[in-house]
This record gives structure tokens, C-alpha cells and sequence, in this order.
């Protein structure tokens, strides 16, 4: 798609929770304006992985490099600032903010960029008329849609996505999922971890599978078929 | 032949020869140790309350005013003996930080401990209004020249020996049992002790009420040596100040960080004091130093690099040997 | 007629208290943290303006000018360069260091200064008087509450309505989350940090004016504060001034009882808050 080197590449990746190792030699490689899904069963390390690059884990090893630019010892802050957004897992929006002021903190790095208040209230109509509204009274879709909505204030060149769909009813997560092709458009590469195989396939251009902290698949969904998915994302041996 | 462990071995010398202390030390060395084991057993007290409970108090002066109050007033009013006056105001600490217990809890973390400071200041400004009580003036414990000097003082020293070395062995004991391994279950994670059944609230009660026992123990003693009881100093918030420096900067949560630090205090109190007020500042130094970056305290340094337990209460699992192989998993 | 009197003085006392527990508040509702040096820092804000109106013999409402945002400033390194460091982990080294820092400040003080009483003229000020039918009110005091109102105000509106306020409320919430738009959280705690002081020092100068001052008196400040809290209730800064005043009034009715019940009575009502209305009187009921 773009010539030239990838938006987000990591090299042999290391990470620890503790004494615990989540990630073994992980490399991954996203280039700009791609759809990339990372799938794979619960402990395999996907969070860990978007955490890692959004900067919010102390003990890693290996490289993750930004538009060329390695990131090692940049804070999570930092990253905001140079076009990294994460939404998490468990949405955790701020309930003492109200819909427009979890918004409004969302562009606290100032970047430039199309979103803003009325766009992303645009992209996501169920948020419309509820501006005042206490971030802790939404239901769990108009909560994601929330989280999405402030990550995409801080207009980034890199979303990531931590589980948009978990808890929530299908038409909501569909209606999630609806908006992706607009923040595509709009310029922003995304990464989206997703649970349901099916979604992240119909969705991306490239998924990654994770299996246990390593990469145990890679490809465009086309040219994987539910036999190697099986394999890799349960670790069946031939 | 079971030979004697050389921890114990050491405990039982050091026990002798302080035991026997008023028979070859001087009584100015005296004062020094019932100084020296008053302020062990109220570190002691501090150490369950804060590193075992999870209660940071900064309140425990109210029950040693209470402990040198209930002295005076049960010796000098009730004509009991000084020595028998001791442990009974003691219960009577105990039984009065059962409603004071109730109303703290309702207070977390910052806020529990300045509560805890408040009701000390209640106990404090009710004394200095009272004139029965001695007001602002105070009073002294006149029951004791009962006794000539010499009496007096080795006997204030034995029961202060006492309440040093039985401060340290209850909380050693409260430690081995049921109760302690609740009580480290909770430091570490309330809500999972919480959620294997430990009766949280409970646990700190009872946490609460010796502690207030022993603190009010010490103030009588404290008192029993001084004689002369005025209430701004027998309420003072510095009781507090040197309870946590000596918990802290000697280790908070195990049993032997309060003896390594009441000694360091001591210590530090005897050879610096004459320089005013910057021995106050030095140790609060150290103890912000310590509460930042060792936060196990001197004797965690020690134990961390060589292993050391004087007072063992932590349990290890010992499994059952293996069965012979081949037999069924 | 002198419990009327007393009634207004009390009210107007009120106001004090409720900036002494302005600074106090934020700080634990941004990083649940609570500064058992807090009192203290007021104290050596007084001590700043009396050097600076010895030096210069400037009037020490003057003063706030330097001693406002030198108290911020030092607040805003306080957070950085050692509470930082406190926060989080087990809930026994923010108290345990705020402490020690309560300990070394009154003690270096006292080392500085002596434990003389001082105190701070502001001149004709604080003899003149309002009349308001038959109640006389002093001018300083009237000033005193506008100011702490004010202060409160002032606070609530940052809070509310900047982008600042909305990255310390975002803090509070959940410092990772912040972290993940783009707050520092480290520096939004200082700011919080720096702006308590900043009140802290308002209060200690009006503090000075209005009375003596001494190094051993930052505690007692502490208390007051921290009755305020509780008795107007968590999270409400507004709760904050009506427990300031309910405090201000149990203190001075109690004192006209008997000079010595005063601070007594005011323990005594936030005992009774405490034991019947934990929550306080205007707070959210707390749950659990």
C-alpha cells in the first residue's frame, strides 16, 4: 500500500509482567493505512502486546519502532503525543467525566487532525444527546463507542483496539465495527485485537495469530483457511 | 539428644543478663532500659497495629495517657498499689478502645490515622479541662513514696523488663496462631483474605484492642519511673513520632525490626539529644529515606541478604514424600 | 447579644477552615493521598510572610503575591521529587512520609524561628468593623470568608471547566487510562500537590494575621482541616465550607461555654458526624 518502511514494526519482542514472561520473540509488522487483527485464545499475550506498544509495560526486551523511530524508554504519554492510541480492554472510560469532557480529555495531546467532538458524535450516533451525560451511567456499547470515540480524539496515525467486542450484544458490536472504514478513511491505521475469528477476518487486511506469547500465524485472511487457524490458535500438533 | 538452637541459646543469655540488670547496673543505666523496654513494647504494639492490621495510627498517645492517668487515679484515688495499679488501668485502656475502635473504622488509610490523632487530642483536652483530673498542671503519682527510691526503681525496672520482653512474646505469639496468618493474609490482600473467610473487621479489633492494651501498659510504667503526669506531654503526638521512626526505620512487619530500631533510637536519643531539635530531624530523615527506598527497614536489610528469622512466623509447606515410581499419577 | 455574636464569628471561621481543607481535599481526591504535613506547610507560609514583612515591612496581604506561587512552585516539586514516589504500593509509606515531613518541618522551623508566637500585621484592618443591627463584624473576618469562598470557588471552577481540571479528575479516575490519552500523571499529581499548597498558603497568612503563630501549631491546622472534611462530607468542595463553618460555630459557642471547650466541642461534633452521619452532611453516601 504506502511504499517504504512499515508505521509500526516490533523485532523480537520480550515482556514481563513481574517475574512472569507474557511474550517470547514476538515481531510484528503493521504499515500505514492497513487493518491488521490480532487474534487468539484468552493468555496469549494480544493485550500485553497493544500494552507494550502503547508503553504502559516497565520490562520488556527487544525493539518497537514508530515510523522508523525506536520508542524505548518514550512513556505512554509521549506516545499520545506522537500519534499512539490506545483504547483498552474494559473500555475504562472516566465516570466522573461526563461524555463530552471524556472527549474533550481525549485530545489533551492537542494533536492536529479531522476529529473532534461533533465528528466523532457523527461516527457514532447512539452518542448523540448525551453529552452531559456521566461517563458511569452509559450502557457497555455506548461505553465502547465512548472509549473509541476518546481514543480517536487524540487524532493518532495508529489506533489500537483492545477487545471492542467483549460483553457486548452482536448489533452493537456490528455497529462498531461499521465505523472502522471511516477512521480508515479519515487516515488512521488500526490494530484491533478481537476474540471473534470470524469479525477479525471479515474486517482485516492482515491477521496475526497469538498463541501462548508467540506468533503462531500470519497472513491476509484469504490466505488462511480454518484448518491452519484451528492449529495455530489452539496449538494443535500436527 | 535435641541440641539448643543458638537463636534461642542467645535470647536466654540476653534475657539473664537483663533480668538481672538492677544487680550490677547503676540507676541512671536503669532509667535507660525502662526507657529503653517501654519504647519496645509501644513499638511492638505499633508494628501489629500497622504492619500486620494495616492500621496506621498516629493516635496510640491517647492510651498512654490513659495507662499514666488510670496509674495515678487508681493509686492515689483508689488506693490501689502502684504496681498492682498498672495492669488494671491497662484493662481499662482496652475496654475503652472498643467504642473508640467503632468509630475509627470508619475512617481509611490518611484519614484513620488523623481520627486516631483526633481522639487522642479528645482525651487530652478533656484531662486540661478537668480539674479533678489536674487540669492543665497535672499531677503525680504520690502513692509511690510508698516505697523507698532504691525499691522503687528495681521494681519499676522488672515490670518494665516484663512488659518489653511480653510485648515481644505476645506478638510473637498472636503471630504463630490462627490469628496471625490472618492478619498477614489481610496485609497482603484484604479482599482475598476477605473472600476465604477471615472476619476482617474482627481481626483488626482485636488487632486494635491490644494494642491499645500495651500501649497503655507502657504509659503507666512510663509513668511509674517519672512520677510527674502532665497531660500535654502524656497525650503527645510525639509518642507517635517516636513509635513510627523506631518501627520504620528498624523494619515495619516483623517481629524483630521494632528491637533493632527501639535500640538505634535510644541510642541516637542518648548521644544526640543535647543538640536540640535536630535529632528529630535526622531520624525523620532517615525515615522518610527508609519508607521510600528499604521499605523492610534495617533488619530487612539484614534478613534479605543473609536469611536471618529470630522470630520465625512465617509457615513453610512441607509435602509428604513422593510415592515409589510407577505408581498410578 | 453574644451568642448571635458568636454565631457570625463562627461562621466567618468557617472560612479559614475551609481553605485550610481546600488543599487537603484535592490532594486526596486526585491521588488518595493525605498530607499529614499539610498544616505544617501553612505554617511555614506565615513564616515566609514574616520574613519577607521584616525584611521589606510591606503588609503581609502583600506578601501573597511572592509566598502564593513559592508555595506552588514547592508544592509542585514536593509531588515530583518525593511523594511521586509514595504513592501507590501498600497505603503505608504516603502516611508514613508525610508524617516524617511533618516532624522535620516543625522541627526545623523551631530550630529557625524559636518557639516564640508571632504574628503578622496587616494594620488597621483587623480592628475595624461592620455593623449589622446589633451584631458587629469585623471586616477581616468578613474578608477571611469571601477569600476562602472564593479560593473554594476558584478551585471548583478550575476543576470543572479547564483542560487542567479535566486531566486531574481524569487522574483520579484512573491514572492509567490518563496516561493513555496523554496525561503525565506524573505531573498532574504535582499540580494538584503544587495547587494545595498554594491555598495551604493563603490560609496560613490570613492564619497569621488573624491570630499568633507558632512552629508546633501546623497540626491542630491538620485537624481542623480534616474535621471540615469530614463533617461537610467527601467529594463536595462546597460540603467542605459548610463543614468549615459548622466547625467554626461548635468551636466558638463551645468556647463561650467555657474558654477551654471550644476546640473541645469541635472534636466532639465531628465524633458525633463521624458516629451518626459518616458520610457527612452533604457527602455521597459512601458504599462498603
Amino acid at each position: 500500500m504506502s511504499a517504504g518502511r512499515p508505521l509500526l514494526e516490533v523485532a523480537g519482542l520480550d515482556a514481563w509482567y513481574g517475574d512472569f514472561q507474557a511474550l517470547f520473540d514476538v515481531s510484528v509488522s503493521v504499515a500505514g493505512g492497513e487493518v491488521v487483527a490480532i487474534i487468539g485464545a484468552n493468555g496469549a499475550g494480544k493485550s500485553t502486546l497493544l500494552r507494550t506498544v502503547a508503553g504502559l509495560l516497565p520490562r520488556t526486551a527487544g525493539a518497537v519502532r514508530f515510523d522508523g523511530a525506536d520508542l524505548a524508554g518514550v512513556p505512554a504519554h509521549r506516545r499520545v503525543a506522537l500519534g499512539i492510541s490506545l483504547v483498552p480492554e474494559g473500555r475504562r472510560i472516566f465516570p466522573s467525566l461526563s461524555v463530552e469532557e471524556n472527549l474533550l480529555v481525549g485530545a489533551q495531546a492537542r494533536r492536529p487532525g479531522p476529529w473532534s467532538v461533533p465528528a466523532v458524535l457523527e461516527l457514532f450516533p447512539l452518542l448523540a444527546g448525551k453529552r452531559r451525560r456521566g461517563g458511569g451511567q452509559l450502557s457497555g456499547g455506548e461505553q465502547q463507542a465512548l472509549a473509541i470515540g476518546r481514543g480517536l480524539m487524540a487524532n493518532p496515525r495508529l489506533l489500537l483496539l483492545d477487545e471492542v467486542s467483549l460483553g457486548l450484544a452482536p448489533i452493537v458490536v456490528r455497529r462498531i465495527y461499521e465505523a472502522l472504514p471511516a477512521i480508515r478513511a479519515a487516515g488512521t491505521t488500526v490494530v484491533v485485537i478481537e476474540q471473534d475469528i470470524g469479525q477479525a477476518l471479515r474486517a482485516a487486511d492482515r491477521v496475526y495469530c497469538l498463541l501462548e506469547g508467540r506468533v503462531a500465524l500470519e497472513g491476509a485472511p484469504a490466505s488462511l483457511d480454518r484448518d491452519r487457524i484451528a492449529a495455530a490458535y489452539f496449538g494443535v500438533r500436527a | 539428644m535435641t541440641t539448643l538452637d543458638p537463636r534461642a541459646g542467645a535470647g536466654l543469655v540476653a534475657v539473664a543478663v537483663l533480668g538481672t540488670a538492677p544487680l550490677w547496673a547503676r540507676t541512671s543505666v536503669l532509667r535507660t532500659l525502662i526507657g529503653f523496654f517501654t519504647l519496645l513494647a509501644l513499638a511492638t504494639m505499633w508494628n501489629l497495629l500497622a504492619g500486620y492490621a494495616g492500621l496506621v495510627s498516629i493516635g496510640q498517645q491517647a492510651y498512654i495517657g490513659v495507662g499514666a492517668y488510670g496509674l495515678w487515679w487508681l493509686s492515689d484515688s483508689a488506693g490501689l498499689d502502684p504496681f498492682a495499679a498498672v495492669p488494671v488501668a491497662a484493662v481499662a485502656a482496652a475496654v475503652l478502645s472498643v467504642p473508640v475502635a467503632v468509630l475509627a473504622f470508619r475512617l481509611r488509610g490518611g484519614y484513620f490515622a488523623i481520627g486516631t490523632w483526633v481522639i487522642a487530642e479528645v482525651l487530652r483536652l478533656l484531662v486540661v479541662n478537668v480539674s479533678q483530673l489536674g487540669g492543665g498542671t497535672g499531677v503525680t503519682v504520690t502513692a509511690a513514696s510508698a516505697y523507698d527510691r532504691q525499691t522503687r526503681v528495681y521494681l519499676t525496672y522488672w515490670l518494665a523488663f516484663a512488659v518489653g520482653v511480653g510485648a515481644v512474646a505476645l506478638a510473637y505469639l498472636l503471630l504463630r496462631r490462627r490469628l496471625g496468618l490472618a492478619l498477614v493474609a489481610n496485609r497482603d490482600s484484604e479482599t482475598a483474605a476477605r473472600s476465604l473467610g477471615v472476619d476482617v473487621y474482627r481481626v483488626k479489633l482485636v488487632v486494635y484492642v491490644v494494642a491499645a492494651f500495651g500501649c497503655a501498659l507502657a504509659g503507666a510504667v512510663i509513668y511509674l519511673n517519672l512520677l510527674r503526669i502532665q497531660p500535654d506531654a502524656a497525650f503527645s503526638v510525639s509518642w507517635s513520632a517516636y513509635m513510627i521512626f523506631i518501627v520504620v526505620i528498624g523494619g515495619v512487619g516483623t517481629i524483630e525490626g521494632p528491637i533493632v530500631g527501639t535500640v538505634l533510637f535510644v541510642v541516637v536519643q542518648e548521644t544526640l539529644a543535647q543538640y536540640g531539635a535536630w535529632y528529630l530531624i535526622l531520624l525523620g530523615l532517615l525515615a522518610v529515606a527508609v519508607a521510600l527506598r528499604a521499605r523492610h527497614g534495617l533488619w530487612g536489610l539484614v534478613a534479605d541478604r543473609t536469611g536471618i528469622s529470630l522470630f520465625p512466623v512465617r509457615r513453610r509447606l512441607r509435602l509428604p514424600p513422593a510415592p515409589a515410581a510407577g505408581g498410578s499419577p | 447579644m453574644t451568642t448571635a455574636n458568636n454565631l457570625v464569628q463562627g461562621l466567618l471561621l468557617g472560612g479559614l477552615y475551609a481553605m485550610f481543607a481546600t488543599g487537603l481535599s484535592l490532594m486526596f481526591g486526585v491521588m488518595r493521598l493525605v498530607n499529614l504535613a499539610h498544616g505544617d506547610f501553612a505554617i511555614l507560609a506565615a513564616f515566609l510572610a514574616l520574613v519577607m514583612v521584616d525584611g521589606t515591612g510591606l503588609n503581609p496581604l502583600l506578601t501573597l503575591a511572592v509566598a502564593v506561587p513559592a508555595m506552588f512552585v514547592l508544592g509542585y516539586l514536593l509531588q515530583r521529587g518525593l511523594l511521586n514516589f509514595a504513592v501507590g504500593g501498600d497505603g503505608l509509606a504516603p502516611v508514613l512520609v508525610t508524617f516524617g515531613l511533618s516532624i522535620i518541618l516543625q522541627n526545623l522551623l523551631l530550630e529557625l524561628f524559636s518557639a516564640d508566637s508571632r504574628g503578622l500585621d496587616a494594620g488597621a484592618i483587623e480592628d475595624t468593623s461592620l455593623a449589622l443591627g446589633r451584631l458587629n463584624v469585623g471586616w477581616f473576618p468578613l474578608l477571611t470568608l469571601v477569600t476562602g469562598a472564593a479560593v473554594l470557588g476558584g478551585l471548583q471552577l478550575l476543576l470543572a471547566r479547564t483542560r487542567l481540571g479535566r486531566a486531574l479528575r481524569a487522574t483520579s479516575d484512573d491514572p492509567e487510562a490518563a496516561e493513555l490519552v496523554g496525561v503525565d500523571h506524573r505531573h498532574a499529581f504535582a499540580m494538584a500537590t503544587g495547587l494545595a499548597l498554594a491555598t495551604v498558603a493563603i490560609a496560613g497568612i490570613f492564619l497569621g494575621i488573624r491570630t499568633t503563630f507558632s512552629p508546633a501549631l501546623g497540626p491542630t491546622r491538620l485537624i481542623f482541616a480534616f474535621e471540615a472534611v469530614i463533617i461537610g462530607g467527601l467529594g463536595s468542595l462546597w460540603g467542605t465550607l459548610a463543614g468549615g463553618m459548622v466547625l467554626g460555630v461548635a468551636q466558638t459557642l463551645g468556647a463561650q461555654v467555657s474558654p477551654g471547650w471550644g476546640v473541645l466541642t469541635g472534636h466532639l461534633v465531628f465524633l458525633a458526624v463521624l458516629a451518626f452521619r459518616p458520610s457527612g452532611l452533604f457527602g455521597k453516601p459512601v458504599t462498603t
